[in-house]
């Protein structure tokens, strides 16, 4: 579903983010890439959103290679995406109902289907009594659990976290996996970008560790070792 | 499409109610742009006005010989009349020229009952449109078929005067002008600063909504609506503000200029001044948020 052809991401001379990194992720698969901080996880997931694009190397999603997506249709390939970020990057001036409805609205979808699935997502984050609420009124793990339900109520086909409990305390964190795995089990393919040991190595799950912009190791049901 | 224009639009307006602070200065810079513009408008006719009766003042008078009758004075002013650089000639009899010296000097009364009969100074006053006409009016005097009927034409004494006062209103209109203009780009400097800092200050917002999927339009639509909405307060507002300020003042202005009405005038040119608000809100939103949607928002 998602290939890494030989990718190297350059920002100057002196900063190689990400050197000759190569990997393929499949449909439905768990993927958590783990690394120190600056070791790449982030510039890896700016180069599957077409924030930033690879110096060398080409990324694809599906047959389509990423870095000739035309600008015009960047909208249309970012909605099949969902992203969730550790500083949660929610619209400030929407309450969470609005902010779970704009990733709807963006794609055209009906009113009837807004009032519909928006209640139902805030349901299963556990989000339901705070509707209303702007994101400043909502704890850490409230605003990540929003998050989370804008990144999956579009029914994406891959949802990227990015450090998605870096902010958050043990309780949450856990609260906040459980989740991932859950809309994993529903059919959608996770690529988690983490450094968190412990969640790693309770997931039993599928790990490519980064370290200084390359990949040192990829298993299939991959430990914390760095 | 509907469906895209009518959530562009809400949300549009949700974000005029939600960011109550920038809204306010956004309206208060805005009302202060579309009020300048309108003064610069209002100032303009006051201008017109004030140098249009002061120009009223200027003339050039053509005395006759003593001989000369009023069948035949009245046959030279068809004459001059023809003149194109000429814009107004007018009569004056000697009774008029007369009572008219008294007004002004009334200490000569006794010196004029004595030459009761004698004195002759029925004139022609002639007034052109520019100061540089007049020396073209004065040479065809002195070359014309009747130059032996006059006796006197005051060009020559009046001639400093003459320069002076439309030297004087030369002036007046170029600076009213290069003061309007400098007006109008400071006030479109300043609401443009406007509209660029809230785009500036949404960019985070901006790059979650990319992320997110949305299209460029589905990001400007809302800025552009919220930019319309402000400036259609700011134009109630800014009429508000002119309507009762000029009824006010209009009593106090017609006491100085006792016929320039203002507010008349404001109530009879009201939808020009509209058109040049909404033009002046429109042109201002439009510019404003092009080049900042276009300079912060790449998308």
């Amino acid at each position: 579903m998602i290939r890494f052809q030989n990718v190297t991401k350059t920002y100057s001379p002196s900063t190689e983010a990400l050197k000759n990194v190569s990997f393929e992720v499949k449909k439905n698969e768990f993927v958590s890439i783990v690394g120190k901080s600056g070791a790449g996880k982030t510039t890896l997931l700016k180069l599957l959103l077409v924030e930033e694009k690879p110096t060398q190397g080409r990324i694809f999603f599906d047959s389509q290679e990423l870095s000739k997506i035309k600008k015009s249709k960047l909208p249309n390939f970012r909605r099949r995406i969902g992203a969730v970020f550790q500083d949660y990057k929610l619209l400030p001036l929407k309450t969470a109902y609005e902010n779970i409805a704009y990733a709807l609205e963006v794609i055209g979808a009906t009113d009837f289907q807004i009032s519909r699935d928006v209640p139902e997502v805030l349901g299963i984050v556990g989000l339901a009594d705070k509707a209303c609420n702007f994101p400043v009124e909502l704890s850490g793990g409230e605003r990540q659990r929003l998050a989370i339900a804008r990144a999956l109520v579009h029914r994406p086909e891959v949802i990227l976290a990015d450090e998605p409990t870096g902010n958050l305390d043990p309780y949450h964190t856990s609260d906040i996996i459980q989740l991932l795995l859950r809309i994993n089990e529903l059919g959608t393919t996770i690529i988690l970008a983490t450094h968190n040991k412990e969640i790693i190595n309770k997931l039993g799950k599928r790990v490519i560790s980064l370290e200084n912009g390359e990949v040192i190791r990829d298993e299939e049901r991959g430990r914390f070792i760095l | 499409m509907f469906i895209s224009l009518k959530r562009i639009i809400r949300s549009g307006w949700i974000n005029f109610k939600r960011q109550g602070g920038l809204t306010v200065a956004t309206i208060f810079i805005m009302v202060i742009t579309i009020s300048l513009v309108t003064s610069l408008f209002l100032f303009h006719k006051i201008n017109q006005f004030l140098l249009s009766s002061l120009e009223e003042k200027v003339d050039i008078s053509v005395y006759f010989k003593k001989e000369i009758g009023e069948e035949e004075i009245l046959k030279i002013k068809d004459e001059i009349a023809q003149i194109p650089e000429v814009k107004g000639v007018e009569y004056v009899s000697n009774e008029e020229a007369i009572k008219k010296l008294l007004e002004r000097h009334p200490e000569l009364i006794e010196s004029i009952k004595e030459t009761e009969g004698v004195l002759k100074i029925a004139s022609l006053n002639i007034r052109a449109g520019q100061a540089s006409q007049y020396l073209a009016i004065a040479n065809f005097l002195e070359n014309a078929s009747f130059k032996d009927l006059i006796a006197k034409v005051d060009y020559y004494q009046r001639k400093p005067v003459i320069e002076k006062i439309f030297s004087i209103t030369k002036t007046v209109s170029q600076v009213g002008i290069s003061l309007s203009i400098i007006l109008a780009l400071v006030a479109i400097l300043i609401s443009f600063n406007q509209v660029r800092m809230a785009i500036y200050n949404s960019r985070e917002e901006i790059s979650i909504q990319r992320l997110v999927g949305a299209s460029n339009w589905f990001i400007r639509g809302p800025f552009l609506i919220q930019g319309i909405i402000s400036g259609f307060f700011a134009l109630i507002l800014t009429l508000l503000i002119f309507t009762l300020t000029l009824y006010f003042l209009s009593p106090k202005i017609e006491f100085l200029f006792p016929d320039f009405k203002i507010f008349d005038y404001f109530t009879g040119n009201f939808f020009i001044i509209l058109l040049i608000q909404i033009i002046t809100g429109v042109v201002l939103i439009g510019i404003s948020e092009i080049v900042a949607i276009r300079k912060y928002l790449k998308i």
